[in-house]
């Protein structure tokens, strides 16, 4: 069992659930409500220091009963030790948890990834928008067990609005914020924030 | 384009005859010598997706050397290519890139679907890919294969030389570019659902419920 897990236990107390090794890996599981806190601690505390976030992804599983879970997987580079951080939350409730893209920038497009992927919002985050499925995008999120694996709309539809949508119109934080600040927005962009995609796409159920 | 009785002169079709008669010596003398000429310089503009791209490096390179049949440039630019090969699958995020690309090519054009994804969509029957690149743009040769080897695709460029070598200039329709209905669709969407279809083994595709 790595260390780093009666040091965060002893720090956070009833915050810390349960731990398991698995194959080798620690996997500790914190309250979604203090997981940035956690992950600050871990990020800053000397003899911890998991300066490396390798990757943020989601797991729902098959078992309905089960929750749906956000993996955090961390790495400390000098000591060259792995720690695996989950959340549980419900998936029938709002899927949230808080960004953590302050404590490593790179969080930004793996929590959009799972945003994408998952309908998971993470609080706090500067830019959630859709990073793999375009944007305009309207079945849902297709890695949640209650979507179908060739998707909600029939194939004419999915050709229909693939071949409707602009290859060009994507646009990076900045130019948006320049373009807000400015009133410049290309009336597309207008239009798709109006119907809320940044931050949040309508559930299509 | 009917055919009509040569009575000379006389004829009450008198125009008709003469251009039945014109159109008669394009296909004896002008076909086979720009048919020629085409089939024997196609320009290709790869659209590589996936592994097929490598196989269709591979075709391009010493070894099976496309060159040989008249396709020493390949045009990285769709203004000055004849024949797309789309080498790879295609998700629903590329379907308007490669309909644009296919719209910028300039005529006469053609399109080589190399591989099961490009024709099929192959394994990839999900949410996210393109069953077929002929529910985006039409398709003169399908190559099969996962993906095929070079020789295969060879095999589809001669089958394309041959399908251009029977193509006429009189022939009506056949250099059509927008067969479209105002929804952006090439196909009905009755059709683009059939050939859609899940086949052989993703028929068994399952997912927990």
């Amino acid at each position: 069992m790595n260390p780093s897990v009666a040091a965060v236990r002893a720090t956070f107390g009833s915050a810390i659930g349960r731990a398991v090794e698995l194959c080798g890996d620690t996997i500790v599981y914190v309250d979604p409500a203090r997981l940035a806190d956690v992950l600050r601690w871990l990020r800053d505390t000397p003899g911890h220091a998991y300066d490396y976030l390798v990757d943020i992804t989601a797991v729902e599983y098959r078992d309905r009963e089960r929750p749906l879970e956000v993996v955090y997987f961390l790495r400390a580079l000098a000591r060259a030790t792995d720690l695996r951080v989950k959340v549980e939350l419900d998936p029938a409730g709002d899927l949230a948890v808080d960004s953590v893209v302050s404590l490593w920038a790179g969080a930004n497009w793996l929590e959009r990834e799972v945003y994408d992927m998952f309908g998971v919002t993470f609080r706090g985050h500067p830019d959630l928008r859709r990073i793999l499925m375009w944007e305009t995008y309207a079945e849902g999120f297709p890695l949640r067990k209650d979507f179908p694996l060739r998707g909600r709309f029939s194939r004419a539809e999915q050709v229909h609005q693939a071949l409707n949508a602009n290859p060009e119109a994507h646009y990076s934080l900045e130019e948006l914020s320049l373009a807000e600040v400015q009133q410049d927005l290309p009336p597309d962009m207008v239009e798709r924030l109006r119907r809320g995609e940044r931050g949040a796409v309508p559930n299509s159920e | 384009m009917g055919k009509h009785e040569v009575t000379g002169i006389a004829s009450p079709n008198w125009l008709t005859t003469r251009a039945d008669a014109l159109f008669d010596r394009v296909k004896q003398w002008l076909d086979p010598a720009v048919n020629w000429s085409r089939a024997n310089s196609l320009w290709p503009m790869p659209f590589g997706t996936a592994c097929c791209a490598i196989e269709f490096m591979a075709a391009a390179a010493s070894r099976f050397d496309f060159a040989r049949f008249g396709m020493e440039r390949q045009a990285f630019s769709p203004r000055q290519a004849d024949v797309l090969i789309c080498a790879g699958r295609l998700p629903f995020k590329l379907a308007p890139v490669i309909r644009r690309i296919y719209d910028q090519m300039p005529q006469p054009k053609w399109v080589i679907s190399m591989g099961a994804c490009a024709s099929t969509g192959g394994i990839f029957d999900n949410y996210a890919m393109v069953q077929g690149i002929d529910t985006v743009v039409p398709v003169d040769v399908y190559v099969p294969g996962c993906p095929p080897r070079p020789e295969g695709l060879l095999y589809g460029v001669l089958l394309l030389h041959k399908k251009i070598k029977g193509e006429s200039l009189v022939t009506p329709g056949l250099r059509e570019e927008h067969p479209l209905d105002e929804r952006g669709l090439r196909l009905p969407p009755a059709t683009i659902d059939e050939i859609s279809e899940p086949f052989g083994n993703s028929l068994h595709q399952f997912r927990s419920a």
